[in-house]
């Protein structure tokens, strides 16, 4: 359940945010998760739950923007959005991907 | 309350053992939320807005870019770690697998045959030194942090169990994270390589079923390959598997157990020390 400490750096963020800001209340928290992160986001939501309580963040809803898995073959050079990491190249067929996008995790915006 | 001592120590999260020392330490968990309002503000911004004083009435609500990466924090910590291991021109490696994959005899193994650089240790469990113990009898030193419920190692930990280990120049530091193929993968530690180790006995596929840790690892010890002849197990067929996650990904088969392929496992750690 490393999806606590995720959170709980979340809503570090978003509080000190909001303090800098001079925001009374935070009504949304907006992050950017990555497919290929490695965060469960039903567990996010369990952790978020009991993380906001007592703080500012008390009625805070959890927005997550899904930014999918984007894949260059270093073989042909064409990018693609597989569902999986391992998934081989469709134009050449090689498995000899890096990955370009998919493993963002990111606190893009809170509001009031 | 601390297993420990005792003490109700609100903020404590992890422990950090020395069993050389039999001393113990606290670490903070990264949450501080309950904060009062109580301090006075001036209202001497332009508000184009009539409003009462007690409360301010925002009819539309106020957006505030942030843009800021969630692992901020232990990125920060890892690389303050990873300076201070390259300004003592040190080896710092973390190792990561699920339980029972030998971690801990392979270490025991590690540090016997390492001559050249001495051996510092550091030992990521939930709970017990009982891996610390085993490392401290093969003379190495070595601290345990105890992360109580947390599933993996991070920077800050690292941090802390480095000034109470306090290595020397030249040296390699192992760290042994907590046996789990999930989420260590998220947190770097500021380590000069990443060793995933898997077990013949945990099956072909795992690689496909947790990239993250397969695609996050430098290098990858494949261990007790002296149950081989009485198991089935194919692999090429892991390499293969992890190679679809990691292109990068190189290989070792050894067995902790007999020492098999040690050498090349030895001269690799070397070869990179050598490089820095």
């Amino acid at each position: 359940m490393h999806e606590f400490s995720i959170i709980n750096n979340i809503a570090d963020i978003a509080i000190a945010s909001a303090e800098k800001s001079g925001l009374e209340t935070v009504g949304c928290v907006e992050i950017d998760v990555g497919k290929a992160s490695g965060i469960e986001p039903s567990a996010m939501e369990f952790a978020w739950e009991a993380v906001r309580k007592n703080t500012i963040l008390k009625n805070a809803r959890l927005i997550m923007h899904f930014i999918p898995l984007c894949l260059q073959c270093r073989t042909c050079g064409i990018q693609f959005q597989p569902d999986e990491m391992y998934t081989p190249c469709p134009a050449c067929g090689e498995i000899n991907a890096k990955i370009i996008s998919g493993k963002e995790l990111r606190v893009v915006a809170i509001e009031s | 309350m601390c297993d420990h001592c005792g003490c109700t120590d609100e903020g404590a999260g992890y422990t950090i053992l020395n069993p050389a020392g039999k001393s113990h330490k606290h670490g903070d968990l990264l949450v501080n939320h309950d904060h009062d309002h109580t301090h006075p503000h001036t209202h001497d911004q332009d508000h184009p807005h009539p409003h009462d004083h007690g409360h301010h009435v925002h009819d539309t609500p106020r957006r505030v870019m942030v843009q800021t990466d969630i692992l901020h924090h232990n990125d920060l910590l890892a690389q303050r770690n990873r300076g201070y291991f390259e300004a003592k021109n040190m080896l710092c490696l973390n190792l990561v697998s699920s339980p029972g994959s030998g971690k801990t005899t392979l270490l025991e193994r590690t540090i016997r045959l390492v001559s050249r650089h001495p051996v510092f240790v550091i030992e990521g469990d939930q709970q017990t030194s009982l891996d610390a113990d085993r490392i401290q009898a093969t003379g190495a030193p070595v601290v345990q942090v105890n992360t109580g419920n947390g599933c993996h190692l991070d920077a800050d930990m690292i941090h802390k169990a480095v000034q109470e280990l306090n290595p020397e120049q030249s040296s390699i530091l192992l760290i042994e994270n907590v046996g789990n193929l999930v989420c260590p993968a998220l947190f770097d530690l500021g380590e000069s390589y990443r060793v995933v180790i898997i077990s013949v006995t945990e099956g072909e596929d795992k690689p496909l079923k947790y990239p993250n840790m397969f695609q996050s690892a430098h290098i990858c010890l494949i261990n007790k390959t002296d149950l081989l002849p009485y198991i089935e197990f194919d692999l090429e067929k892991l390499k293969g598997n992890a190679r679809k996650v990691n292109p990068d990904l190189t290989f070792i088969e050894l067995s902790a157990k007999t020492g098999e392929g040690f050498e090349p496992w030895i001269k690799w750690m070397e070869k990179v020390i050598g490089n820095r």
